[in-house]
């Protein structure tokens, strides 16, 4: 839902960024409003993964430069943890699986610092119980899952209705789903995406990160991005999802930015 | 009677190791079932001294500890609070008086062995390589202990809970069990030593494992910076048996934990479960080794540690295949998470396999805290000091989850809390 005049939640200004001294962003430019849908699209290795690892505050990736602002502040000089607190969400590409831990505390952990930083109050364990028993609906999970350590053991399918059922708990401003659709089979792809769809709302934005178009089938987005070379090369509407599925990704090394970049 | 020339060239003693000979001065005269083998135990514990890390054995472990405690007996002394039994659990303290063991009442199941079945069975388990008895089973022997010899039949309802407190005081607490597993027996004993003062307790249990018969063993072990455990388990495997071992030590000055299995025939499964913790400048050292004396044994190991401070951790697992024991199926793991860059960990498996057709995995991995797992939970608005915190918990979860449920109270709060808890 596109509304000029809606709050930006989200201003990225020529960010760059570097794994292991190794530049990989090379100047990103995006603005989320409330209430958008946003898919960057691009290849593997063309910086969108990166993006959202820095947006989220990874410590293995080091911005060298621009900002980015959450609702007007800096974001970059917070932690990973308050990042999360205050309402940015990444959806993992490929979520941890942590061993011995439950991911029913898990979730509840976490729930409750969100909460706290909302001024709300901490859910105890029984409340904390109901709440969940309704998000699960949202991704259709079996709730044998929360007795489970995070993620461990769980398919790849499972994994990714884990990763929306946290969203759903947290309730995120900003939600970046990173190659959320990879491993999914039909219905847990329509699953999931139905889960996005339900949280999707006038006052909050996602950012999709996808290597492919069927995700945006399931989910349409209000503007469509191509990323090469750590950069934002166009964008577009949904159509130019379209383009990118049937022409391929080659005809983006032509594009002048990009024999500029390289 | 010609007293002997003073040219001939009799090999000429030396002198006794000064804490040994302290020891062996200090104790009563035998008044155990074999008083052939405690006086045979002293004599080779004064021949052999103190084990020194010259032995290949100890090569790791420095036994400093040993010679820091008082050479006596420990002198039994008003036990400090003990934590409620927990319910189905069946506790027993162990202080090293005989006629503490005589007042005991049993859980149905359980009966007391006679004089002549213990000193029948006892030791039977001990050695089955026939080796030399090393320095534990030594400095075991020579104290002498009152055995508590048990035969086990038919399904023990209750969790047999051994307690054996060493407190504050001064001196070695030895420690002896015997447990006689009839056929389809079934134990879950739950064994708990702790310690705060400058002491040794020497354990030393033996238990025999008839066919289809299972023991779950859980061993607790808490202890202060000055205390030293030194702990002998001898298992003996009939087919069909089943021993699952987990236990778990922190607190220590000193640990040395020697888990030894013998599948008598094989085709019995063990599982050895462990995780020692160390922190400061203690030192946890674990020995285990598993033999398969049948065909078609099945091992299952895992030991974990967890080592902070100046803390060093030694892990030595040795599995025996011999050629008859063809389709053994045995797993050996070992992992250990370093939280601290001036912490030492030594772990070395040690597969002798002579069987063809076996299976015998076998890893080790020395990690500190993964980094992927700590900013997954951070990205979800969990500190990070609570994110390591949760991480470490679920670390020894894994060992912590095979103990039964009453255990709980010998660890709680440390386990629920983190590292700053455990250290504690």
């Amino acid at each position: 839902m596109i509304r000029p005049d809606a709050p930006v939640l989200l201003e990225i200004r020529d960010l760059h960024a570097s794994v292991a001294d190794q530049p990989i962003l090379h100047g990103v430019n995006l603005t989320l409003r409330a209430g958008e849908i946003h898919a960057v699209m691009g290849r593997n290795g063309s910086g969108k993964s990166t993006l959202s690892k820095v947006l989220a505050g990874h410590p293995a990736y080091t911005v060298t430069g621009g900002s980015v602002l959450y609702k007007g502040a800096d974001l970059l000089e917070l932690d990973p943890e308050q990042r999360a607190r205050i309402g940015l969400f990444l959806g993992f590409q490929y979520p941890v699986e942590i061993p011995g831990v439950s991911n029913l505390e898990f979730l509840r952990v976490s729930t409750n610092a969100r909460r706290m930083e909302e001024g709300e109050e901490e859910l105890d364990t029984f409340a904390f119980e109901d709440l969940v028993n309704e998000k699960l609906q949202v991704v259709q999970m079996d709730p044998a899952f929360l007795e489970r350590s995070v993620n461990e053991g769980f398919s790849g399918g499972e994994k990714k209705r884990n990763e929306i059922l946290q969203m759903a708990l947290l309730e995120p401003v900003v939600a970046i789903l990173d190659e959320t659709d990879s491993g999914l089979d039909i219905d847990a792809l329509r699953i999931v995406a139905g889960g996005v769809n339900h949280l999707a709302g006038p006052d909050n934005a996602t950012l999709l990160i996808t290597h492919y178009q069927r995700l945006l089938d399931a989910i349409t987005p209000d503007y469509v991005h191509v990323m090469a070379h750590g950069r934002i090369l166009r964008t577009g509407g949904k159509e130019l999802a379209l383009e990118l599925e049937q022409r391929g990704y080659d005809w983006v090394d032509a594009e002048p930015a990009v024999l500029e970049a390289v | 009677m010609v007293a002997a020339p003073l040219t001939t060239s009799a090999p000429v003693a030396a002198p006794v190791h000064p804490w040994v000979a302290a020891l062996l001065g200090a104790l009563p005269a035998p008044a155990g079932l074999r008083p052939e083998i405690t006086l045979s135990a002293r004599a080779a514990l004064a021949a052999a001294g103190l084990p020194s890390r010259r032995q290949d054995d100890w090569r790791f472990t420095d036994t400093a500890p040993i010679a820091a405690v008082a050479p006596q007996l420990l002198a039994p002394e008003a036990l400090p609070e003990l934590p409620p039994v927990a319910e189905g659990h069946h506790r027993v303290v162990l202080d090293g008086r005989p006629e503490t063991l005589a007042a005991i009442a049993w859980p149905a199941g359980i009966e007391v062995l006679s004089a002549d079945e213990t000193r029948d069975a006892l030791g039977r388990c001990l050695d089955p390589e026939g080796k030399a008895p090393d320095w534990p089973v030594l400095l075991q022997g020579a104290c002498d202990a009152p055995v508590l010899a048990l035969r086990v039949r038919g399904a023990v309802s209750e969790v047999l809970e051994l307690v054996s407190e060493a407190g504050s005081g001064p001196g070695v607490l030895p420690v002896r069990v015997l447990l006689l597993l009839e056929p389809e027996a079934r134990l879950e004993l739950l064994q708990v030593h702790r310690s705060s003062g400058a002491n040794l307790t020497s354990a030393l249990v033996e238990a025999d494992l008839g066919a289809g018969a299972e023991l779950r063993h859980g061993v607790v072990a808490n202890g202060g910076s000055e205390s030293v455990l030194l702990a002998r388990l001898a298992i003996r495997q009939q087919p069909g048996s089943r021993f699952a071992l987990a236990t778990v030590s922190r607190g220590w000055g000193l640990v040395r934990l020697e888990p030894r299995v013998v599948q008598s025939e094989g085709a019995a499964e063990t599982r050895l479960r462990a995780l020692q913790v160390v922190d400061e400048h203690q030192i946890a050292d674990t020995h285990s080794r598993v033999r398969f004396e049948g065909p078609e044994g099945r091992l299952e190991q895992l030991h974990k540690v967890v080592a902070d401070g100046q803390g060093r951790s030694v892990f030595n697992g040795a599995v025996v295949v011999p050629r008859l024991a063809q389709r053994t199926d045995a797993s050996q793991l070992s992992r250990s998470l370093l939280l601290s860059d001036r912490a030492r960990v030594d772990t070395k498996p040690e597969l002798e396999i002579v069987a063809d057709d076996v299976r015998c995995a076998h890893g080790a991995t020395v990690s500190s805290l993964q980094e992927d797992e700590l900013f997954y939970l951070r990205s979800r608005g969990i500190g990070a000091a609570e994110a390591a915190r949760l991480l470490l918990r679920g670390y020894c979860q894994e060992i912590l989850g095979d103990f039964p449920a009453g255990a709980a109270l010998w660890q709680a709060p440390s386990f629920s809390g983190g590292p700053e808890e455990i250290r504690r």
